[in-house]
């Protein structure tokens, strides 16, 4: 048997919309996996990826945990994919990079109507937050860009099959969109 | 105010073309140019409010918000850096308690750093309310700052702080025998306009701003065109780094520079002429407006001059501290009272320049040549230099050497043989041309100076041995970056990226990718922007890339990719907001194992 | 006889006076552009619609047509170029798209699909601009300016008046508007001023009237810019 793609994914500062709109390839799911299995994805319960062929990582780099994961995934993917908007450009996250990080962190745990025990969350457990929102290429080198927010089901069922079949993965105009 | 503003209108007849001149009047008195001074200037010039306001933003001499009263700015030219620079400006700022890049409480003084103020040769160097201030050293700052603490008026600081030397090392074919006053016009006239031409045509005189096109073909093209005003323009926005040669041919060879301007009205049929004398050289405008009335007395300017019917007058205008106002449509738009951007080209200014008229631009050694040529002949030039380059170049050279100041030399001439002249020992390499131009290593120093080989505007910045090569070219991309006037993608955007990728090499953070990347976008600076600045802003990179790559090299790190920006400072708001200092409160800025 | 100029190997005719964008749109070949519009002044700035003439660079819309130009446009070199271009203006500025109300019919985000942009390359410089929502019926929103001056341009040449003016130098460049409060309801602008149409971008739009049209039928989800931008000249020819 042959054995199958290895495919990781994760969720930075990102909502998951991406992800849900890799679940939207539908019944296309089934062939796929026949090629492909994940690795460390919400969709399992891996905690941590080895050796995978391919990453694909929605969300910005918020935090100092994002950063791990990056690198983790940089570490263990041949192939790492920066997937949707906000992985490309730090996307409506990185709109708080334009807001002293100060202001931020007041408004949500200082002065937002029904704070209690108002303060600004310190247990060393938490990840701090990065000054400003960053596009994952400021960060590690990424191999493959899938714009959209989300990227379609067919951004990532044309990538995924030109990947797995070897060919240099191409998107035709009505895949690429940044919305 | 008001009564100041209606003055300044008044005394520049309600011409737009003029804002510049009344803005530095406004700033002169009020150390920044008040909303209200807008407000009342705008319908009395009749022009839109945002016409003064984009002026002001543009130029780096002109502000919206106050400066100190005594506004100190320091060159941060490169050769201003070799003697020192830093740890005098740190000194000074320390001395007046003032920070750079702001304005004391008391609004006494404010301090900044400035593009290179063309003392290459006797710095470091400053500007005080725009006055040159030479030689800085400790003591002079104590000086300075005594004087500014008890608020004595520019007019009574001892001379000796602004007295600025000519150094001439080196004087040849022009420098050695300046032409008594009206000697030009009177042979011009005995040999008649058209022969005159001739002989400029025959003296292969090619313009001395750098880019060399030849002199009488431009003069020829102006006076063809069917249009009946034209324009002369001296171009002495000398705002190349390390170039200062203007300066010293206008401090103590004015009159044949006027009177080679004057002899191209005669021939191309100019009724009214310029120079555009940069801000940085404000102390040489009083001396320059009285050479001109002198002129006058002589019959050399104004109305029939030498009893013919040339009518010719010359005007000065001060620039107001932006480089781009060198290239010479942005110089005419600058002179026209707007933003220095380039304008498209075709058409030309010699058919359509200064307020749509046909101009013709030319260097201050131009004009002086010119004038040598008009007296003396062609042949006498053209026996001087190379079969190409014609005559001699005057070099402002600057850097590490025994004697910099003034030298003139035949084209054709070797760069080892200039360098032994000013005596430069320990060698490094030369940036000819300024930033814009070249740097060539010591492995180089058969090639000539000539249009054919390393031309150049006048620059020659010499650096030794125990120069830090990066952190030179790291200062001319950031001069680079400064004075893009921001009309043109590549250039606006792309100078900016080109500062921080090179520093971010420089600074040791980059990995060979980067390399790659910055030499992909010196590539796309060079070949997409709109005109000569951001054409030649990436050749400091690329010039010393092609010659010194283990340079570069040496500070990539052996990795495939590092962040372009400091990952564990960008959670120090974060650590202090949380109080925390603890290990998973820290980043690496690379993964370790 | 007909002059002419070939661009990437098809001889086409031009008149005296064209530039080679206007002999290209008049033959129905597409040069990217942002700054440019049939309408206005040529500007020249954005470089987008930069040729190869006889071996030089040039900007299609301000330099003239001239017989014997041999002149590449559609090169891959020169289309890799505009995308470097393209996203110098992408990381400039603060372009989200996912939160703008021009997405899908914005020329930038559309010359982008165009040359097949999929990311911004460089380092994002998150510039800190700001919004002028003051107006009654239009919004500036400085983040996604690109200074084409298209607005400068119809303020002056077609509405008369003269609302819009780029200011500063370099990297600091910025819109302002010609009121003494710096705010766009203290000018003379209105909405149906064309000035106010015009932006190629999301940087001036009419209030209360985003996300009008469903996505799968804004200007550009089917249609390529150069087919949409070709179209719209024709029609107005017509």
């Amino acid at each position: 048997m042959k054995t199958k793609i290895r495919i990781a994914t994760t969720s930075l500062g990102g909502c998951f919309g991406c992800h849900m709109s890799l679940l939207d390839i539908d019944e296309r799911l089934i062939p796929l996996a026949e090629l492909i299995e994940f690795d460390r994805s919400p969709l399992t319960d891996i905690e941590h990826c080895t050796n995978c062929d391919i990453g694909l990582i929605e969300g910005g780099v918020c935090n100092s945990e994002n950063v791990h994961v990056l690198r983790e995934f940089r570490k263990n993917c041949k192939i790492l994919v920066a997937v949707g908007a906000c992985a490309i450009t730090g996307g409506l996250p990185a709109m708080r990079n334009f807001i002293p990080l100060e202001e931020c962190l007041a408004e949500a745990y200082i002065h937002d109507i029904g704070v209690e025990n108002a303060q600004i969350p310190n247990d060393p457990e938490l990840p701090l937050l990065l000054d400003k929102v960053r596009p994952l290429h400021e960060v590690v080198k990424v191999d493959y860009f899938l714009p959209g927010c989300p990227p379609s089901a067919e951004v990532f069922w044309t990538f995924l099959n030109d990947l797995i079949a070897g060919r240099e993965p191409s998107l035709p105009y009505e895949c690429v969109h940044y919305d | 105010m008001q009564a100041f503003v209606n003055h300044l209108a008044t005394e520049n007849q309600y011409q737009s073309t003029h804002l510049l001149r009344i803005l530095h009047a406004i700033q002169a008195r009020y150390h920044y140019i008040p909303e209200s001074a807008i407000e009342q200037l705008a319908p009395l010039l009749n022009i839109t409010r945002t016409q003064i306001i984009g002026v002001i933003e543009f130029y780096s001499f002109f502000h919206l918000t106050a400066r100190g009263r005594y506004e100190l700015l320091i060159s941060d030219s490169i050769t201003d850096h070799l003697v020192g620079k830093q740890a005098l400006t740190d000194y000074l700022s320390t001395k007046l308690h003032v920070a750079v890049g702001e304005v004391r409480a008391d609004g006494l003084v404010s301090l900044d750093n400035t593009s290179c103020t063309g003392l290459c040769d006797q710095g470091p160097a400053g500007l005080v309310n725009g006055y040159a201030l030479p030689h800085l050293d400790h003591a002079r700052i104590d000086q300075i700052s005594e004087l500014i603490n008890q608020e004595i008026p520019i007019e009574l600081w001892p001379s000796e702080l602004f007295q600025v030397d000519d150094h001439i090392v080196k004087p040849g074919l022009l420098l050695s025998h300046p032409l008594t006053p009206g000697d030009a016009l009177q042979s011009m006239f005995n040999r008649g306009l058209t022969a005159t031409l001739a002989e400029l045509d025959a003296s292969g005189l090619r313009g001395r701003g750098g880019a060399g096109f030849k002199t009488a073909s431009k003069w020829h093209y102006c006076r063809d065109e069917s249009e009946s005003e034209r324009y002369v323009i001296c171009n002495a926005d000398e705002g190349e780094p390390g170039t200062f040669k203007d300066r010293v041919l206008l401090n103590s060879y004015a009159q044949q520079v006027f009177e080679g301007m004057t002899v191209c009205a005669a021939i191309i049929g100019a009724q009214q002429g310029f120079l555009y004398l940069r801000g940085e050289y404000l102390f040489l405008y009083e001396k320059l407006q009285q050479i001109l009335a002198e002129r006058r007395q002589l019959g050399l300017l104004g109305n029939n001059i030498l009893n013919s019917d040339i009518h010719f007058d010359i005007d000065i205008c001060l620039g107001a501290g932006a480089y781009i106002c060198g290239e010479e449509s942005a110089l005419i738009e600058s002179l026209e009272g707007k933003m220095g951007i380039p304008r498209n080209r075709p058409p030309y200014p010699v058919t359509q320049g200064y307020l749509g008229k046909p101009t013709v631009v030319n260097n201050v050694e131009t004009f002086l040549a010119a004038a040598a040529i008009a007296h003396l002949g062609g042949q006498w030039f053209a026996t001087i230099g190379t079969e190409k380059s014609k005559g001699t170049k005057i070099l402002s050279i600057s850097g590490d050497c025994a004697r910099p100041g003034i030298y003139e030399y035949a084209f054709g001439t070797s760069i080892e043989t200039i360098l032994s002249d000013c005596g430069a020992e320990e060698l490094l390499g030369v940036q000819i041309g300024g930033p814009s131009g070249l740097f060539i290593s010591e492995q180089e120093l058969q090639r000539k100076l000539a249009f054919e080989d390393l031309a150049t505007g006048g620059s020659f910045i010499i650096f030794n041995k125990h120069r830090n090569l990066l952190e030179i070219v790291n200062n001319f991309t950031r001069f680079f970056a400064h004075e893009s006037c921001g009309f043109c993608t590549p250039c606006r955007v792309g100078t900016s990226l080109l500062k921080n990728q090179l520093a971010k090499i420089v600074e040791g953070h980059g990995s060979a990718g980067d390399v790659v990347a910055l030499e992909e976008l010196c590539a796309l600076v060079k070949n997409y922007s709109h005109c000569g600045l951001g054409q030649t802003a990436a050749n400091p990179i690329m010039s010393t890339l092609a010659r010194f790559p283990e340079l570069y090299q040496s500070r990539l790190k052996n990795i495939s990719y590092e962040p372009g920006f400091d990952l564990d400072a960008a959670l120090e708001t974060a650590r202090q907001l949380a109080n925390r200092n603890d290990a998973a409160a820290h980043l690496t800025q690379v993964e370790q194992d | 006889m007909t002059k002419t100029i070939r661009i990437d190997g098809d001889t086409i005719p031009f008149e005296e006076g064209q530039t080679i964008i206007e002999a290209a749109t008049a033959a129905g070949i597409y040069i990217p552009h942002l700054c440019h519009h049939p309408e206005f002044t040529p500007h020249g700035s954005c470089k987008l619609c930069t040729v190869n003439v006889n071996g030089r660079n040039c900007s299609a819309c301000t330099f003239p047509a001239m017989e014997g130009q041999e002149i590449l446009n559609n090169s891959q070199e020169l289309q890799a170029d505009r995308q470097k271009i393209t996203q110098m203006l992408f990381v400039e500025g603060n372009h989200f798209c996912p939160s703008c109300e021009k997405t899908g019919n914005c020329q930038l985000q559309a010359v982008a699909y165009h040359l097949n942009m999929l990311d911004s390359h460089f380092p994002h410089f998150y510039a800190h601009r700001e919004v002028d929502a003051s107006h009654a019926e239009v919004l500036i929103d400085h983040n996604r300016c690109i200074f084409c001056t298209l607005c400068v341009r119809a303020s002056h040449e077609h509405d008369g008046k003269e609302v819009f003016a780029i200011s500063g130098r370099g990297i600091n460049k910025h819109l302002i508007v010609n009121a003494e409060s710096g705010l766009l309801k203290d000018t003379n602008l209105e909405a149906t001023d064309l000035a106010a149409h015009i932006c190629p971008t999301g940087a001036i739009l009419i209030k209360r009237t985003a996300y009008q049209v469903p996505i799968g039928e804004r200007s550009y989800d089917h249609q390529h810019i150069d087919q949409v931008s070709l179209a719209l000249v024709h029609t107005d020819e017509n």
